[in-house]
């Protein structure tokens, strides 16, 4: 039987020592060490103790997953700690608190520690003060053209600006002018008079990626960051940094200029490209993708994801999306098709003809009923996801069908990427659809498919012909039902051929490469007639099995976390936004 | 452009590397080395010490873009520096810089150290030469001098050959 599922990505740290300290007079209780940029323990920061205190902090340069710079100033603070007398001890006051020495200079939040008993002020007027005057000191080069900038509406320079800067410039003499529109990489587009010299896309690079090639070369007012001349800052992590930068100096080539951000939607999700699973943010408008974006999950991704991952959506809204629920009209197909019907020019045969949801699979239901056992196969992705892989996997048993998938490999890397490029591998393997060496049943079919013991063929989302079953194979078949999203061979010699859903699309869950279960929600409306596969194969599990399931992915997701063992005890609301990790 | 470093060169400044605990520490004097000789640091040059100092070219272009006094273009023959820190700028520092590009027929306006066209002269301002009570004051390569007026700023132009 399965163990437990648990969230619990590392096992529980040893006790750490707690410290008391003040944010703006309320007493909080901190760890005396927190987890840095890297997970190391190291003492815990003013900025910490404040995020801890709920108590927002402006900054630039910090981020939380970067090694600390403290270059820009925003996050100074004013603090006390406890006056101690010649004795060492604590002195107290009259009314026997603890008399606090008020530093006399403020301090970075980001780069101090804390310490017992200190006390942090973040809103007296003279915070207020230092952070208008590094506003001001930071906007004095800048351009100020938040209208045609990509980062309004998602910048920390135009929010702390509401905040603490003053409406007007005193700033008279001549700006800086450094150079726009420079073309640092192949992803990534550099404005520099915006850019606020933070440093935090060098630190990325240089210290994430492993990939040291941006700096800030020239002096003072002059400072300009840039790649070495002639070199593309090209790996393929790039375009995180224009989610770190606070503002609009690097922008991605793919999105700028194509939607302003307040109009985006956001929808939760998970990345499809590999088998780590990244989870992100997609952004829509009117039922059109417009960006991927990481979202935290430090159990998977953290805050980051790859570019091949994050801009590998455009196949979403292609103009030759599968819409329609089609029959073939040709061979020993169905009773709903015309056959040889001619094409509205009046040479070509029109080799399908759109037909009902409900007639096709009530057809379709039919023939698998009557199929005689064994003679069925079935080849599904490891792109479906967890309860479609299941439904697909009660029709199996029902049929006594063989099955497989196919697996997908390539370069990985340290950071992210997987070797694995299926996203559901596991679920695949856990929900039994695929063999235990994925791929290894795949000549058996092609074999039963020979030899005339396998005369029906299922497939879910994958071109078949490229994998060992070719046309000559498939045309053998007496029924050879498809379900995709994009038009390839296989599906063109579809008997019955059922429009299915991109994940962006539906609703459901993965299991990545280190077995988190993660779920995604719809973020547009499939083209046409286009169904999600667990809807469509709920009515087909239905017709065939007379096992009636549920008809929400929250009940089907709990009835089948009931039936595979090792999603015992997982629920659709447990799963949370991050998702669960179980044993594989 | 083929940039070769002569062998001898090479061999001074692998000297002065092995004096730093660690490669990167001799950044400056192995670039202090290249301009000696070559009189300018190239792109290639600074590739060429990235790749001596196990360093990325962007960590030796920071540096060599930092410090003025490292080129990154060929200079005059005659290097006019003229103090503009604060007593030399009382002093009439800005009008001996304007004299010097008038009568060479440079922008006084233009950012960074002006050449002529013949390669002949360059004219730049620095920082204080600690000779600030004798302003203004400026050097022509490593020839100093004191309290100079327009006239003697011809004087000094004369003498260059
Ligand atoms: S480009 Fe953006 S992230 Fe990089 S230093 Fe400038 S402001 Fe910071
Ligand atoms: S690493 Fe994999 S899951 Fe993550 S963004 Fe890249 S392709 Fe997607
Ligand atoms: S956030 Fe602390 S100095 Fe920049
Ligand atoms: S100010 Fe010119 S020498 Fe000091």
């Amino acid at each position: 039987m399965s163990t437990a599922a648990t969230t619990e990505t590392k096992p529980a740290p040893a006790a750490i020592e707690k410290i008391m300290v003040k944010v703006d007079g309320r007493e909080i209780e901190v760890p005396r060490l927190m987890a840095d940029w890297s997970g190391k323990l190291t003492p815990t920061t003013m900025i910490q103790a404040c995020e801890l205190a709920k108590t927002d902090v402006p900054h630039y340069c910090y981020h939380p997953k970067l090694p600390i710079a403290g270059n820009c100033r925003m996050c100074l603070v004013e603090f006390g700690t406890p006056a101690l007398g010649p004795d060492r001890k604590p002195i107290l006051n009259p009314d026997g608190t603890t008399k606090i020495a008020k530093s006399p200079r403020p301090a970075i939040a980001c780069a101090t520690p804390v310490s017992p008993g200190m006390e942090i002020y973040t809103n007296t007027p003279g915070v207020k003060q230092m952070r208008e005057g590094v506003l001001e000191f930071l906007l004095i080069n800048h351009p100020l053209d938040c209208p045609i900038c990509d980062q309004a509406g998602e910048c920390k320079l135009q929010e702390y600006s509401v905040d603490y800067g003053q409406s007007a410039s005193r700033f008279v003499e001549a700006k800086v002018h450094k150079p726009k529109v420079v073309d640092l990489g192949p992803r990534i587009m550099l404005d520099d008079e915006r850019c606020i010299l933070c440093t935090r896309c060098i630190r990325f690079t240089k210290d994430i990626v492993g990939d040291d090639a941006l700096g800030i070369v020239n002096r003072g007012s002059f400072n300009t960051l840039t790649a070495f001349p002639g070199k593309a800052f090209d790996n393929n992590y790039t375009l995180n940094t224009v989610d770190i930068c606070p503002v609009g100096a690097l922008t991605s080539k793919d999105f700028r200029f194509q939607m302003r951000v307040w109009f985006l939607k956001e929808t939760r999700s998970v990345c499809t490209s590999c088998a780590t699973g990244c989870n992100i943010l997609i952004g829509s408008r009117e039922e059109k993708i417009y960006r991927y974006t990481p979202r935290e999950n430090d159990a998977v991704n953290g805050p980051w994801m790859c570019d091949y991952g994050r801009l590998n959506y455009k196949w979403i809204g292609r103009a030759d999306r599968l819409k329609d629920v089609l029959v073939r009209n040709v061979g020993q197909a169905s009773s709903l098709s015309h056959s040889q019907e001619k094409s509205e020019t009046g040479r070509m045969p029109v080799l399908h003809s759109k037909v009902t949801w409900t007639a096709a699979l009530s057809e379709i239901a039919d023939k698998l009923k009557n199929a005689p056992a064994g003679s069925v196969a079935i080849v599904a992705s490891a792109r479906q996801t967890n309860e479609e892989l299941w439904l697909i996997s009660k029709l199996k048993a029902k049929l006594g069908a063989i099955s497989d998938s196919i697996s997908r490999t390539g370069a990985g890397d340290k950071l992210l990427v997987s070797t694995d490029k299926n996203p559901n591998t596991n679920g695949a393997q856990l929900t039994g659809v695929a063999a235990n060496s994925m791929g290894t049943n795949l000549p058996k079919i092609a074999d039963g498919i020979r030899t005339g013991k396998i005369r029906t063929l299922i497939v879910f989302g994958e071109d078949v012909t490229r994998h060992g079953i070719g046309v000559d194979l498939l045309g053998k078949l007496e029924t050879l039902i498809v379900s995709d999203i994009l038009p390839n061979a296989t599906t063109e010699l579809a008997h019955y051929l059922l429009p299915g859903c991109a994940h962006a699309e539906k609703r459901g869950t993965f299991t990545n490469t280190k077995g988190r279960v993660q779920k995604f929600m719809k973020a547009v409306e499939p083209p046409g007639d286009a169904r999600p596969e667990w809807e469509f194969l709920h009515d087909l599990v239905y017709n065939v099995t007379g096992q009636d399931g549920f008809l929400t992915i929250e009940g089907l997701f709990n009835e089948m976390a009931q039936d595979v063992p090792a999603f015992n005890g997982l629920t659709w609301a447990n799963l949370g936004d991050t998702g669960v990790t179980v044993k594989t | 452009m083929s940039f070769t470093v002569p062998a001898n060169l090479e061999g001074e400044i692998d000297e002065l590397i092995s004096h730093y605990p660690v490669k990167r520490a001799a950044s400056l004097m192995v670039l202090h080395a290249i301009q000696e000789h070559f009189g300018w640091i190239s792109q290639e040059a600074v590739e060429w010490t990235a790749r001596k100092l196990d360093l990325q070219p962007i960590n030796v272009y920071e540096l060599v873009t930092f410090y003025p006094m490292l080129r990154q273009e060929p200079m005059g023959k005659y290097q006019i520096k003229v103090c503009r820190t604060l007593s030399c700028a009382l002093g009439g520092a800005y009008e001996l810089h304007q004299h010097f590009c008038g009568k060479l027929g440079l922008d006084a306006h233009k950012h960074g150290p002006q050449t002529t066209q013949d390669g002949k002269f360059t004219v730049e301002f620095i920082e204080c030469l600690a000779s600030c009570g004798t302003a203004p004051v400026m050097m022509c390569n490593d020839d100093f001098y004191e309290g100079v007026s327009h006239a003697k700023a011809d004087e000094i132009l004369g003498g260059c050959k």
